[in-house]
């Protein structure tokens, strides 16, 4: 059970940000909610990519190539989904200004046009 | 919806996805049992293949190197995106703009800022140079370099800064940026092998000059990235610029 407790953290924090997300009074929350609810997926990534008494996927004088290593794929994609989120995250501030500037208010519930 | 109809269909619909993804953790291997294989292939062959020491950049930029370019563009359009939302403004009377008054700077504060740019900028050309080798690579180095100009408005505010991130020169660069990882690839193909092929001499392991391609794409990720962040972050300091 122990063992699976890292992938159930990456759910909770997953789940907290949509919480986060729902509930939101503020587009800058809901942009930060949706940046947790990404945190999620690199707690998850590098999870699955661990292996016990095994060290970083770069070799060096003390680490020579093949020595024990956790797999470097699930690096690589989590730097990719890094670069990711913080592309979404500048592109959606830049929207919430527009909001402000058209409504004067960050609020979704006043955001006309996005309410269900 | 109101806010009580708002948090029960939440509260419905939480169950369900909860034990939907508890569901799908429990088919996982255990942590700490990676099984492979496709980490322990690249682990295995990415030294003598590719003369790199670092695998995860060996993924990024040479096995997965196409799908990287695509990530590079993800940046690309993004900045663009924040440019054009926010350059509206120029459009619209400049009274309903935020302002905020340049405010007083502590000596200290503006000396240390520039004592600490450019050490912060060598410090991200590192990181990106030694990409194939060390923790690191064109992204960080990028995010390191492009962030440090702030020091440049912290230290003596928005004129110093835009001295620096003249958009007339950084949007050419950015671009360029952009261009030179698609122009790796394409050399490759007029060399006869397929896009994005690791051509260049491969270097010792371990040196700075090492894994061909891997190298000379970071450089590229590295201009590509650093004058976005440059950009973007400029294009929302715009925002709080004090009345001329």
């Amino acid at each position: 059970m122990i063992l699976y407790l890292p992938y159930a953290v990456a759910v909770w924090v997953f789940l907290i940000g949509l919480y986060g997300l729902v509930t939101t009074r503020n587009f800058i929350h809901a942009v930060l909610c949706l940046s947790v609810m990404q945190s999620s997926t690199y707690i998850l990534l590098l999870s699955i990519g661990f292996r016990r008494h095994a060290g970083a996927p770069i070799w060096s004088q003390t680490t020579p190539p093949g020595s024990p290593s956790v797999d470097p794929v699930m690096h690589a994609l989590s730097l990719t989904d890094i670069v990711v989120g913080a592309t979404v995250m500048a592109l959606l501030l830049a929207m919430t200004m527009q909001v402000h500037r058209k409504t004067n208010s960050v609020d979704p519930r006043r955001a006309r046009s996005l309410q269900g | 919806m109101t806010d009580r109809a708002r948090v029960w269909v939440m509260g419905l619909s939480f169950v369900p996805l909860a034990a939907f993804l508890i569901w799908g953790i429990s088919g996982l291997n255990a942590f700490g049992f990676y099984p492979g294989p496709y980490g322990d292939i690249i682990n295995a062959i990415g030294d003598w293949q590719r003369h790199a020491w670092n695998m995860a950049t060996a993924v990024n930029f040479d096995y997965r190197g196409f799908d990287t370019m695509g990530e590079e563009y993800i940046m690309f359009v993004s900045v663009v995106g924040v440019a054009l939302i926010l350059r509206e403004r120029e459009l619209e009377d400049k009274s309903s703009r935020t302002t905020l008054a340049e405010s007083e700077r502590a000596d200290g504060v503006g000396v240390l800022s520039f004592v600490l740019l450019p050490i912060v900028v060598v410090f991200g050309i590192y990181m990106a140079l030694h990409g194939p080798n060390t923790p690191g690579g064109g992204f960080q180095g990028g995010a390191i370099v492009g962030t440090a100009f702030l020091f440049a408005y912290l230290g003596s505010g928005h004129k110093a800064f835009a001295a620096i991130g003249k958009t007339e020169v950084v949007e050419p660069l950015e671009a360029l940026g952009a261009l030179a990882y698609v122009g790796i690839g394409l050399v490759a193909l007029f060399l006869g092998d397929e896009f994005l092929t690791n051509y260049l001499p491969l270097g010792t392991a371990g040196n700075l000059w090492s894994g061909g391609t891997i190298w000379a794409i970071n450089i590229a990720v590295l201009l590509e990235i650093g004058t976005g962040f440059l950009l973007a972050t400029g294009e929302f300091l715009k925002e709080i610029q004090p009345p001329e």
